[in-house]
């Protein structure tokens, strides 16, 4: 039974390697420093859904919402084994939080993309961190959602999920009858890397965004490049706010109920610090400071 | 009579008692629900689980909504998130905190969707303040703080024109206030209406580990880090550990180089920790593991690099290779105590 997979991805700011090139000299992070990535985790869902392609059949379709330089991980999408990709981008829609997110990522799905069997997203974003935006998409499809989904064991006839869950603590096993939204955490699989005859192929995909400057560099009209790139499956289908019927009182800063009232930078608190030396009388005066300060009960 | 609804908490059930999280939060809603002048009310939902509302009284809670049903006997996102929606709808309160657990970021997120309301994941502080947009003033509205981008930043989020006011809370960080045995308040049954479609999910096994390390209830803690070198390495911070009386904790590379088990992170995506002692031993100081632990009474850093962040956030500090210093400081101990 071929699936018909959605997978959610966003490109994200890699907030895990803050190298000293990104500290500024007050100790604080210069966010504009840092790579942008695809979110670690949504690798692992586009893995998933690749290995559920290559077990049943089907496609594999893979979702972002971002500025327009997002295109890169779409491109790097294709060049892992997805069969087509999606962008959504419109500046109407930035600023938008988890809930203006999912509604114009649930709208895409709705006008374009049914009916479908699965959606998978990463467990949550490295830079939000907020796991919000997967079970927001499913409340708004009106599917049901599996958190936090490691495995998916089998799909049985009639769309029926047999899904393992890791929630730390415990584990479950749980039967789902799609459609059906997965959030996905690291310990899913080991994503694949690029494929190196698709990284030839993709090399010359080019989004919505990219058209204008291939049409001029190529002297053609931009409707004589789109059609030649769709007709190579090259090219990056971007979508705005109309094209997905959204309500623009939904989308971005107006559709989203959240405002950051302040943003402070996390600098170090600069306690007095007591340094000991590292030998036996340093250690010995230590122990006594911790002895006298009661420390230990 | 406020012009706020109350103040509400999902009680999380865990294994037939209530969640830490869960009285956690109760704490901090008691002072909410102080400050705007409004009742504390906590949502329980389950099957038998009217016993519970004494502990959630005990607490701080003035009202328990009891929703209870066969069908709820186990969490499933579908079901709690239908009669929760609902009876948010029917009763609106002002703000409803979830802990940040496993069950709280499944439930709270769809629940959010459906009342088309804001939500704010994984928050350290809750506060009741001002907000001031586009020249208007908006007051005792709740100040949600957490941090974002990976730890680097801390965040103060409001959602100034929707209600209820939700937020999700991580495990840990507030402090769990003394029960008040005897105290009493009320019990609003509150009907249940499911259909055919809260059925989709169903849970066909479940596995429990219990915690194999209990660092939320530790006097002190001796944590390692990567610098300890190897598994092997790992075995001073055993030593010193048993020395004290400690218990074990580690940062994430450490536990991401298998020198222990994942039980014992602190930080971030581990344990929040407050003792009265935190020996770091070979741990840099990234932010994510300064988060879990900058709060405890008395710091202990140990580090060869002079420069690591750690020692921006301790009280005490050697500098050297911890597994020089170590024995040392075990031998030091042994003729002290």
């Amino acid at each position: 039974m071929p699936l018909r997979i959605i997978v959610l991805a966003k490109q994200v700011p890699d907030t895990k390697n803050v190298t000293g090139e990104v500290m500024k000299p007050d100790g604080t992070v210069n966010r504009n420093a840092l790579a942008a990535i695809f979110n670690p985790e949504d690798l692992n869902a586009l893995e998933m859904g690749l290995e559920l392609k290559e077990r049943y059949g089907g496609e594999v379709i893979v979702i972002t919402m971002g500025p327009p330089r997002a295109a890169d991980i779409l491109k790097d999408s294709l060049c892992r084994g997805a069969d087509r990709v999606i962008l959504l981008s419109d500046r109407r829609f930035a600023a938008s939080d988890t809930l203006a997110t999912s509604y114009t990522v649930a709208m895409a799905i709705q006008t374009h993309l049914m009916p479908y069997d699965m959606v998978i997203c990463g467990r949550q974003a490295i830079d939000g961190d907020t796991a919000q935006v997967g079970p927001q998409v499913a409340e708004k499809l009106g599917i049901c959602q599996v958190t936090f989904a490691d495995a998916v064991l089998e799909v049985a006839p009639g769309n029926r999920f047999r899904i393992r869950r890791d929630l730390g603590r415990a584990q479950e096993v749980v039967v789902a009858q799609g459609p059906v939204l997965l959030t996905v955490p690291k310990s899913a699989n080991s994503p694949r890397w690029p494929n190196a005859k698709l990284l030839l192929k993709y090399r010359r995909a080019r989004s919505g965004f990219e058209v204008e400057a291939e049409a001029k560099r190529q002297g053609l009209t931009v409707d004589q490049v789109v059609t030649d790139l769709r007709k190579k499956g090259l090219f990056i289908e971007t979508w705005g706010a109309e094209d997905i019927g959204a309500d623009l009182a939904r989308i971005g800063i107006s559709g989203s109920p959240t405002k950051v009232k302040k943003v402070e930078n996390v600098v170090l608190a600069g306690r007095d610090l007591k340094l000991y030396k590292n030998d036996d009388d340093g250690v010995r005066a230590l122990v006594s400071e911790l002895v006298e300060e009661r420390t230990f009960g | 009579m406020s012009q706020h609804g109350e103040v509400w908490v999902f009680a999380e059930v865990d294994a037939g008692r209530v969640a830490d999280v869960s009285l956690e939060l109760l704490g901090k809603g008691r002072e909410l629900a102080g400050i705007l002048g409004v009742k504390l009310g906590a949502a329980l939902l389950g099957t038998d689980v009217k016993p519970l509302a004494e502990r959630l009284f005990a607490h701080g809670a003035d009202v328990v909504y009891l929703g209870q049903d066969a069908r709820l006997a186990r969490y499933t996102t579908l079901p709690y998130a239908r009669v929760l929606t609902d009876l948010i709808r029917d009763k609106k309160p002002e703000i409803v905190l979830y802990g940040a657990s496993p069950q709280g970021r499944d439930l709270a997120p769809r629940v959010a969707s459906a009342l088309k309301t804001g939500l704010t994941a994984d928050c350290t502080d809750l506060q009741i303040g001002s907000y001031e947009s586009a020249g208007r003033l908006y007051q005792q509205k709740l100040l949600q703080v957490r941090p974002a981008w990976g730890g680097n930043i801390i965040a103060t989020i409001v959602s100034p024109d929707v209600l209820p006011e939700m937020a999700t809370v991580r495990e840990g960080v507030m402090h769990i206030p003394e029960p008040v045995e005897g105290r009493t308040g009320e019990i609003v049954e509150v009907p249940v209406k499911l259909d055919s479609e809260c059925d989709l999910v169903k849970v066909l096994e479940r596995h429990t580990q219990p915690r194999r390390v209990d660092l939320k209830a530790a006097q002190i803690i001796i944590s390692g880090g990567y610098g300890m070198g190897s598994k092997e390495g790992f075995a001073l911070i055993h030593e010193l550990a048993s020395t004290l009386g400690a218990a074990i904790g580690a940062s994430r590379a450490a536990v991401d180089a298998g020198f222990i088990h994942a039980d014992h992170q602190v930080g971030q995506t581990g344990t929040t920790v407050r003792p009265k002692l935190y020996v770091a031993c070979g741990i840099s100081g990234a932010v994510q593991h300064r988060a879990g632990m900058e709060e405890s009474a008395k710091i202990l850093a140990i580090n060869s690099d002079p420069e690591a962040p750690i020692f921006g956030v301790a009280h005490y500090g050697v500098v050297g290779d911890v597994r020089d210093v170590l024995p040392k400081l075990i031998k030091a101990l042994k003729g002290k105590l």
